[in-house]
């Protein structure tokens, strides 16, 4: 263990598929990365892409008929995939903390938002009922909702979007893990709400020292808060690259593609709009060798002949483009 | 100037509030904006600053308490019903939920002739064929016609819901966060195809969304609303520019630009407290959250007034004796 202990988190060779052997898909297809304490990798890619489907494989929360058919996931360099499923729910919750985009329906409308954060608490630590009910009123007085004491005894309804999302992440900093899983978390919530929440996240990650992966499909959001990010398309991370290199120098064309269609505050009127043609491949039947060349602009011959994996460019930047790399080489 | 196309003037929507003797909710207060042919006007502003009521009630599908709505100068508020309809022909709707505004067992080509149907224009060969002229311009295929919504997508729904908006042949198509649910490759084909049949058909919008990005790469103008008012109105490209109203410069401050070098989560503008709370009727609406308030602020609500060509905003900073530097 003492090797892997404050190693953070890493996934290596995530496999998950839905569906059966023959006709089924598998949404995230050799996934691998690793993700130090106290940084923050977003993920980013768009619909349906498997970014999702990541972090429910990393929390072990596939539901059948979907499975994860292989791969490692080390946290204190032990496989959370190998544990027993006894084992898995003394880590979920205690040691990696997830936030889902939709708090409502995260959120048990019956019950008090007080009790449901003391609910976590006594999962995970040897203390009293009263104990973490105490400590779920520090808990979302911490997270910044006014009142808290008061306010615990309220149900999910009662509150406004944002405030709900402060109690979900009330409830998954509760036991102090060292990984966040954060899934659209902002998604849902209005512009100067939205800055609140993230600047919350980042400051609790701070101070806790927590690794965070962030899944988005908002770039300005990966620009405000990401170290380094990994772009997925079709179950596959087509780039990983620190993230002043993936916005000032990005190297897969889908990467490309995805920058120029945002369209962002500080592009104006008239600014053309470059929409990607075509749609993402059904995972059913993915194309031949890149996933992307059905819809890529600088495709060759080469790229529906081989499957292209993550190759380094330089230093910590990765692209899974037979195409950028031979540029790259020969610039 | 000429006419303008539409016009809507001092709109009141008020709802009654929780409880009996509970107080009214005013949704939209004292609203008023122009929209000429061709134009396209954003609406922002966040959850329930009464962006839908307002746009319900462009379309009459609310009634105002006080108020009109004018189409070329007719009062669409006060029109008797044969005329009522004859004026809903003219102004469309297009939902940010495409898939539930769309009648699940109809079939595509039904779908988008229902409001021919409803109108009770043309035979059903005739609606049939328009319906099909449509799926094509939207960028469906003919096989289309014949499946039912939920075997599309997002996007693809999106496209349907164009075509039904379209086969009234309006003049006005109001668009409500018709982007906000799709991903961002998705949405910029959605935008090019609702500005390429804007050029096409010469229609004007009005273009609600939360979404300040998307209004400025799009719009003409673009009006703020907060509580119900219009807080800011002008060039799109002046007012993200120059804000001259702190809640439209607070809102751009909180949107993360895409771009690591210039925004990092530290470098978002925050403002204290939140829209929850009743609101002072002889005050400005923001008032208890702007960062720049003083003394006048909490005395009376201030007037949306011009602040240069075709430029307006509510707020005293920049009336003349308050020199305390444009916001």
């Amino acid at each position: 263990m003492s090797e892997g202990a404050d190693a953070g988190l890493i996934v290596e060779n995530l496999r998950t598929r839905f569906g059966s052997d023959r006709a089924g898909a598998t949404v995230v297809d050799g996934v691998s990365f690793a993700l130090q304490p106290g940084r923050t990798i977003a993920l980013v890619g768009e619909s349906g892409c498997g970014k999702s489907a990541t972090a429910l494989s990393l929390m072990r929360l596939i539901e059948p008929p979907g499975r994860i058919i292989s791969g490692r996931v080390l946290l204190d360099g032990r496989d959370l995939l190998a544990m027993s499923e006894r084992e898995m729910e003394g880590t979920r919750g205690a040691k990696i903390g997830m936030i889902f985009q939709d708090p409502l329906t995260s959120l048990n409308p019956a019950l008090t938002i007080g009790w449901q954060i003391s609910e976590t608490i006594l999962a995970h630590q040897p203390v009293s009922r009263a104990a973490a009910e105490q400590k779920a009123i520090e808990l979302l007085r911490h997270v910044g909702v006014n009142d808290a004491e008061r306010r615990a005894h309220d149900y999910p309804h009662h509150f406004s979007g944002g405030m709900r999302q402060r109690v979900l992440i009330a409830a998954a900093i509760s036991c102090r893990p060292k990984v966040i899983i954060a899934d659209e978390p902002t998604t849902a919530l209005d512009v100067t709400v939205q800055a609140k929440i993230l600047r919350l996240l980042r400051d609790l990650q701070q101070e806790m020292h927590a690794s965070m992966l962030l899944i988005t499909h908002d770039l300005g959001v990966v620009a405000a808060m990401a170290d380094e990010v990994m772009v997925m398309y079709a179950g596959r991370i087509v780039e990983r690259a620190d993230v002043d290199t993936l916005f000032h120098n990005p190297g897969h064309p889908y990467t490309k593609a995805l920058l120029a269609c945002a369209t962002g505050i500080e592009d104006d009127r008239g600014v053309p709009l470059e929409p990607i043609g075509g749609s993402a491949p059904d995972l059913r039947h993915p194309p031949p060798g890149c996933r992307f060349a059905p819809r890529c602009s600088a495709v060759q011959d080469l790229c529906r002949a081989q499957d292209q994996s993550l190759r380094a460019l330089a230093g910590g930047h990765e692209v899974a483009c037979v195409v950028v790399e031979q540029e790259r080489a020969d610039a | 100037m000429p006419e303008p196309l539409l016009q809507v003037e001092s709109i009141v929507k008020s709802f009654a509030g929780r409880g009996s003797g509970g107080v009214r909710v005013k949704a939209v207060s004292d609203v008023g904006f122009t929209l000429q042919r061709g134009e396209t006007l954003g609406l922002v502003g966040e959850s329930g600053c009464g962006k839908s009521t307002l746009s319900r009630l462009i379309l009459s599908l609310l009634d105002p308490d006080s108020g009109q709505v004018r189409i070329e100068g007719v009062d669409f508020t006060r029109a008797h019903d044969r005329q009522k309809r004859e004026l809903r022909r003219r102004i469309q709707i297009v939902f940010q939920d495409a898939l539930s505004s769309l009648n699940p067992r109809m079939t595509v080509g039904a779908n988008i002739a229902e409001p021919m149907r409803l109108q009770g224009i043309g035979t059903a060969a005739s609606r049939r064929a328009e319906a099909r002229r449509l799926l094509g311009l939207v960028g469906l295929r003919d096989e289309h016609e014949e499946r039912y919504p939920h075997e599309f997508s997002g996007g693809q729904c999106q496209r349907i819901a164009i075509a039904r908006a379209l086969i009234l042949k309006p003049d006005i198509i109001v668009f409500d966060e018709a982007v906000s649910a799709l991903d961002v490759s998705i949405r910029a084909q959605i935008l090019r195809l609702i500005l390429d049949i804007q050029q096409q058909f010469g229609l004007s919008y009005i273009f609600v969304s939360h979404d300040l990005g998307v209004i400025k790469r799009i719009c003409d103008r673009v009006a703020v609303m907060y509580l119900g008012q219009i807080v800011e109105i002008g060039p799109a490209d002046v007012v993200c520019r120059s804000p001259r109203h702190p809640y439209t410069e607070a809102l751009l401050r909180a949107i993360p630009i895409a771009d690591p070098r210039r925004m990092r989560v530290e470098n978002l503008g925050l403002i204290e407290g939140d829209t929850v709370g009743a609101v002072k009727p002889d005050a400005c609406p923001f008032e208890n959250r702007c960062p720049k308030r003083f003394a006048p602020c909490s005395k009376d609500r201030p007037a949306l007034t011009e602040v240069a060509s075709g430029h307006k905003a509510a707020c005293y900073l920049n009336s003349s004796q308050s020199e305390g530097g444009t916001p």
